[in-house]
């Protein structure tokens, strides 16, 4: 999550219909299509930064990420490059484990740098022929956020401080997240404490009233 | 989401959900008051204090605390999914689910209309005496019931399952390629017998049991006496995790109520004692038209087996409790299910009028009493045997009626017992489909119930000795198939599905722990 997905705006794009890839002239074709082709266009003339792509799959057995990059200041034409390749989202591509599933791929994730992005084609696969269709929805992207300015240290001092953070981030919780999630809980319980009243008492009745005749379909 | 984030998110969402509970106030008093004893200095009071917390025991309490969390907590889910995500992943499963539960409502609505009887009332002073007067023998009332029929049984439901179809899942080629043999239909993953030997290792050929190896004929120093001599220690380190490695090979008779309460970490505390009371109360001052189909229930199938008639009283007392318990609405954040709401005289659509109806939001089906009975056996205080019960159903029973793709869940279940059958004894599949007699239609029955009320009680809790160990329900539907591996022989022979549930119709010789230890190990693969 890192926190982003819930304050942060995801950057409007448009998500052109998925392309779904034959051979031949694929009409007379009856049998489905292994692979699909989802380009993601970003706002004209204004290249992200990208964070994080969600997205609710839906019978993706994989993805892949493409991404299309202008070099800042450059005239030079924007390059595509493969940015994660062939992302399991199912299981078993027969099976349905994953198949519903909600994902998102975070910039730390991908193998390039995911800056500067004009475009983003996702190609997504399923080998499996026991599905009638498959995509992805709810595709959004996410801008990655500079840290502000104001705050921002000398490029030297903040490379010294990754360099001295990341052996020991392997494999523990960013205590950041940790530590204010913490601190929010028990800000909680002292206000829980002080309100002691909201707590649930197990009662099922309203004021001593339980008359019921119907049960709501609805 | 990275891991990193993941195990904090757990981490803060455990720290919430101890943070509000009994457990907290407790180990906060005790650390205050240890502030009195000599041995805590103020220059070391951090450590001091928590070793105190950790020799007095209170830090064991609060692991098994967490270790509860950690079984019935939510599945790490990504942050944009939304609630009903968490309760079932698969949207037609939702909706079928959804389908199924305004089935049983409406038959709810109508057998209240037709009978006349309201779904919830209160009752009157002198009835609210004489109820509480005959508390601890309720079993000698004989209501007029014959008007009242359950609500659903198994083999309605099962029809429900049989007819479940993913709209995504191509089966235009299904007379031709694909097998179809089976009744399920839906594409779930299960495990299959390679997949089963590395999950439940513990129970293969080499490794002691109990319900094989504490045979009468088998010296007891070779597995037995000094299993137990473990179990007894697992009890007094009153460890939860222990507990549930140490159930994988079996609880001893002895051992098994203190071990299945650790796992569970039903403790017992005056509060629930207290908590029980309430409930009880709610049972003396409101009239359930769910009351009577468990009446019902229990008249049906309890009070005629012959293990469990004896057990008739304690039967109602937990039941109409249970159906009383809002602590229980809870399990729905992560149950397909959804509790039934209604409106109190009458409001609709008044949000401040609505309630769910029963207060658990559970509807009791023909031979749920029977998820409670065994449970008799091994506790003879109410509320002791009540919490445990509760927790049961909440971790594991709930998912054996309700349409989910948990693998755990019925569905899995069924499917899994399919498979097995038709991997593993394919003649005997085809034979029983061809004359009719699919096997599921025999062995459903077993699975809603997890077996109870189908084997000899000892044998019921070597199998539910396992579910708690392994934490899932999948050992039931492994014992199903080899039941009926057990019984092929003579399987092979019938020509009628009549014939076929005949051979079947009495398991309550079997030997579950060989059975199942052979399906799994000493099956050809």
């Amino acid at each position: 999550m890192s926190g982003s997905a819930e304050d942060v705006v995801p950057v409007s794009c448009t998500i052109k219909p998925p392309v779904y890839l034959q051979i031949g002239d694929g009409k007379a074709d009856t049998a489905h299509s292994g692979v699909c082709v989802v380009d993601v266009n970003l706002p004209f003339g204004k290249p992200v930064n990208i964070e994080e792509i969600t997205f609710k799959n839906y019978y993706t057995a994989y993805v892949t990420v493409r991404l299309l990059r202008r070099s800042p200041g450059q005239e030079a034409p924007a390059k595509w490059c493969t940015a994660l390749r062939d992302l399991p989202l199912m299981d078993n591509p027969h099976t349905e484990g994953g198949s519903q599933d909600y994902y998102s791929i975070h910039r730390t994730q991908m193998q390039a740098e995911a800056d500067h992005v004009v475009s983003v084609r996702l190609i997504l696969r399923q080998p499996s022929s026991a599905w009638l269709t498959f995509s992805l929805e709810d595709v959004k992207i996410f801008p990655h956020l500079e840290p502000d300015p104001e705050k921002e240290v000398s490029d030297w001092l903040s490379d010294l401080t990754l360099v001295d953070q990341h052996p020991d981030l392997e494999g523990l919780p960013d205590p950041q997240t940790v530590s204010s999630s913490i601190q929010q809980m028990w800000a909680l319980t002292e206000v829980m404490q002080t309100n002691q009243t909201t707590a649930s008492i197990g009662r099922f009745d309203v004021d001593g009233c339980y008359d019921i005749n119907l049960l709501s379909l609805t | 989401m990275d891991e990193g984030t993941e195990l904090s998110l757990t981490i803060a969402h455990i720290v919430q959900r101890l943070k509000g509970s009994h457990l907290h106030s407790q180990i906060e008093r005790q650390a205050k008051e240890c502030l009195h004893q000599p041995e805590i200095k103020l220059e070391s009071l951090r450590e001091d204090v928590r070793s105190f917390l950790k020799t007095s025991g209170w830090e064991r309490k609060l692991q098994n605390a967490v270790y509860r969390e950690l079984h019935i907590q939510l599945p790490p889910s990504h942050p944009t999914a939304p609630p009903e995500h968490l309760k079932e992943p698969l949207a037609y499963m939702r909706k079928a689910q959804a389908s199924w539960e305004k089935r049983v409502l409406k038959s709810l609505n109508s057998m209240s209309t037709e009978l006349g009887v309201p779904l919830a009332r209160m009752r009157p002073a002198v009835e609210q005496k004489e109820l509480t007067n005959k508390w601890n023998e309720m079993g000698t009332d004989e209501p007029d019931l014959s008007r009242f029929r359950p609500v659903y049984a198994p083999k309605d439901f099962l029809e429900v399952l049989i007819s479940l179809r993913n709209p995504n899942h191509d089966s235009s080629e299904d007379v031709s390629t694909r097998s179809h043999w089976g009744l399920i239909q839906v594409p779930l993953n299960v495990r299959d017998i390679p997949q089963l030997r590395r999950a439940y290792s513990e129970l293969n050929l080499t490794t002691g049991q109990l319900g094989i190896d504490d045979h009468a004929h088998i010296h007891p120093d070779l597995f037995e006496s000094e299993y137990v001599q473990i179990g007894k220690k697992v009890v007094a380190e009153q460890d939860s995790a222990a507990a549930q490695q140490y159930s994988r090979q079996g609880c001893s008779t002895g051992l098994r109520a203190d071990l299945w309460a650790l796992i569970l970490n039903s403790t017992n505390q005056p509060q629930d004692v207290m908590h029980y009371e309430q409930l009880k109360a709610g049972v003396i001052q409101h009239d359930l038209l769910v009351d009577n189909l468990i009446y019902k229930d229990v008249k049906l199938t309890a009070s005629n087996d012959d293990y469990y008639f004896v057990f008739e009283d304690f039967l109602y007392q937990v039941l109409l409790c249970f159906s009383r318990d809002t602590a229980v609405l809870e399990h729905f954040k992560y149950n397909s299910a959804t509790p039934p709401k209604s409106y109190i005289q009458g409001k609709v659509g008044d949000e401040e009028s609505a309630v769910v109806y029963p207060p658990n939001g559970v509807i009791p089906f023909h031979g749920f009493s029977m998820y409670v009975a065994p449970l008799c056996f091994l506790y003879n205080e109410p509320s002791k045997l009540y919490s445990v019960f509760r927790e049961m159903y909440i971790r594991y029973f709930f998912r054996l009626h309700s349409i989910s793709s948990s693998p755990s869940g019925i569905v899995a279940l069924c499917l899994q017992f399919e498979r097995l059958l038709q991997t593993h004894l394919p003649q005997l599949f085809y034979h029983l489909r061809q004359i009719g007699a699919q096997p599921l239609r025999i062995a459903f029955k077993w699975m809603v119930r997890a077996f109870s009320g189908y084997l000899s009680t000892d044998q019921l809790l070597l199998l539910w000795d396992r579910i708690l160990g392994y934490d899932s329900l999948e050992v039931v539907a492994v014992l199903a198939a080899a039941v009926f591996a057990f019984r092929a022989e003579n399987l092979m022979e019938v020509t009628s599905l009549a014939s076929a549930e005949a051979v079947l119709a009495d398991l309550s010789t079997l030997k579950v722990m060989p059975l199942i230890q052979i399906f799994l190990f000493a099956t050809a693969i």
